[in-house]
């Protein structure tokens, strides 16, 4: 599944991991929780190395308290009676005292913003409030790095943007390393920090989301698509003749306001390395 | 001249299930042939009940569907499939057979075609969908776009009048997403109608004529998608988001900028003309 890949994240970075289906997106997940290899077996070669630790001489469970997981079917995350002991069964594994328990539970579910009734079932709550659950469950570990496995691949908008809204607040206010695989570039370009591309189990991209979207015929050919501002970009690029690269609507505002207000001089298209006419020339 | 009738008609509809959730209440509906439709709104709404209610799966426990001027309530399931053939959300829960030939071969056989028809059929099927490569390999080995085709085109071997097709374009790139709508307008050309349940607005900028909007289970609109997705607050109340092209233009707007571009090409032609009409000013 994965031939070599090479990747360095840095504390504090959201990772975006995006590819084809099959790509080994969700190996690699799996790989930076040791369940690869020690749950699924298979070859590993090289060295995942995750804060510190080797995956393969550290067994899963005593990543727990530093690595956490949320994947993209609820149902098969959820599986307390309530929405409070889904949030406590982490922490009570680590026999942390009741107390403690008891605040990690209370700031976990304030931290993704769930304000339900903590001893509702699980299974109740909506598509949306049962991701959050299970980030909510994933954060009342304290982990150090959160890898997020397409976790609104199954919400609604709605869903989408309260867990993303839940995420934002999280980063403000915790210390935390995410690794995302997100299929949607959109919600990519608003949220990651950088992006790597993984086809056929290599790293072929990696940068900002600005410079990874910059082609979208580069990107077509590995399966893969940016948001829509990044065509934008590349076509405006062509009519101005100058490389513009932005990935959101906001930045894409910005610099189509830009480029509207920029002085043509006598009608003359600005054009990169080009002085307007009687200029000086150097 | 006589017109033909609506090939389905939705007659102020009301659904209970039988635990008591009142899902569809007092829906009104028409769809004809050749027309391009997209069903949103937030999970919940009532978009997959009402989409169930289409080939019979469900009935209403008020009012009535006719498919083809003839009510539901007591049709043979399998002979609506004829009519109105169902594509689900998951390719594997569709898919079974040992090759691609025998999947689309399926649903003809079991409408009791002499063996001819069924093969003119899946030939047809096979070079629409650009299959012909495929078409001795097991579905179950092809890569999750193709699964995907094979499961839409086992559907439309059969040739039902209208096709229902849910969240057809989940987990798929653009570049695939662009190739399946594609082959969904020339199904719509040559006379299907075609109703998509989709929460993937670029997709709806791109291949529905017309949104119907659902909303705890009734219409809030069923008007051009042209119309819809500028409107900023039904989709808000709808807990839906408009497409980037349309947040764009509207930010836009000081600048001259419509507001309604759907798409890329669209809002790229706007800024093109702006562009122009800044320099003559000059």
């Amino acid at each position: 599944m994965l031939k070599g890949v090479d990747l360095r994240i840095e504390a504090g970075e959201a990772l975006a991991l995006m590819g084809a289906p099959g790509a080994g997106k969700s190996t690699f997940c799996r790989a930076l929780m040791g369940l690869v290899p020690h749950l699924t077996g298979g070859v590993f070669g090289g060295r995942v190395e995750v804060l510190g630790h080797d995956t393969r001489r550290v067994r899963p469970p005593e990543l727990a308290g530093l690595v956490a997981i949320v994947f993209d079917d609820p149902e098969t995350q959820l599986f307390n009676l309530t929405v409070e002991d889904e949030v406590a069964f982490g922490p009570e594994s680590l026999g942390l005292p009741s107390a403690e328990i008891r605040s990690r539970v209370d700031e976990a579910l304030a931290l993704v913003g769930l304000d339900v009734d903590p001893r509702r079932a699980p299974s109740e709550l909506s598509g949306g409030q049962q991701q959050r659950l299970a980030l909510a469950t994933a954060i009342a570990m304290h982990p150090r790095l959160l890898v997020l496995d397409a976790p609104t691949a199954q919400l609604d908008p709605l869903g989408q943007t309260e867990f993303y809204q839940a995420l934002a607040r999280l980063r403000r206010q915790r210390d935390l390393t995410v690794v995302l695989a997100e299929p949607d570039p959109e919600l990519v370009a608003e949220h990651a920090d950088r992006v790597a591309i993984l086809a056929e189990g290599r790293i072929v991209r990696d940068g900002t989301p600005e410079e990874v979207f910059a082609d979208p015929r580069a990107l077509a050919a590995l399966g893969v698509a940016g948001p829509e501002a990044s065509e934008v970009a590349w076509r405006v690029s062509q009519l101005e003749g100058e490389a513009l690269q932005f990935a959101t609507v906001e930045r894409a505002a910005r610099e189509l306001a830009r480029l509207l207000e920029r002085p043509a001089a006598s009608g003359q298209p600005l054009v990169s390395g080009e002085r307007p006419a009687g200029s000086d020339d150097a | 001249m006589p017109e033909h009738p609506p090939l389905i008609q939705v007659q102020d509809v009301w659904f209970t299930y039988p635990g008591g959730v009142q899902a569809l209440r007092g829906v009104n509906l028409q769809v004809s042939a050749g027309e391009r439709l997209a069903l949103l709104g937030r999970n919940g709404s009532g978009k997959t009940t009402l989409a169930k209610h289409l080939n019979g799966l469900l009935v209403p426990t008020r009012g009535r569907v006719l498919v083809a001027g003839v009510e539901t309530v007591g049709q043979d399931v399998g002979r609506l499939a004829a009519l109105v053939g169902y594509v689900f959300q998951n390719p594997d829960h569709q898919l079974f057979s040992r090759s691609v030939r025998e999947e689309l071969a399926f649903g003809p056989r079991n409408l009791g075609l002499p063996p001819g028809e069924v093969a003119r059929r899946v030939e047809a099927a096979l070079r629409q969908f650009g299959l012909e490569e495929a078409a001795d390999t097991p579905p179950a080995i092809l890569g999750f776009a193709e699964r995907r085709l094979v499961a839409v085109a086992s559907v439309v071997a059969m040739r039902p009048a209208a096709l229902v097709l849910d969240e057809p374009f989940a987990g798929l790139s653009w570049p695939s997403v662009v190739r399946l709508g594609m082959l969904l307008v020339q199904l719509a050309a040559a006379g299907h109608a075609i109703i998509l349940i989709t929460h993937q607005m670029r997709a709806v900028a791109a291949f529905a004529e017309r949104c119907v909007v659902l909303d705890d289970g009734r219409v809030l609109a069923d008007r051009p998608t042209r119309e819809t997705l500028v409107d900023q607050p039904l989709l808000k109340r709808a807990a839906l988001a408009p497409p980037a092209m349309v947040r764009l233009g509207q930010q836009l707007r000081p600048y001259g900028f419509s507001g309604r571009t759907l798409r890329v090409d669209e809002l790229v032609e706007e800024y093109q003309r702006l562009r122009g009409a800044r320099r003559e000013r000059r």
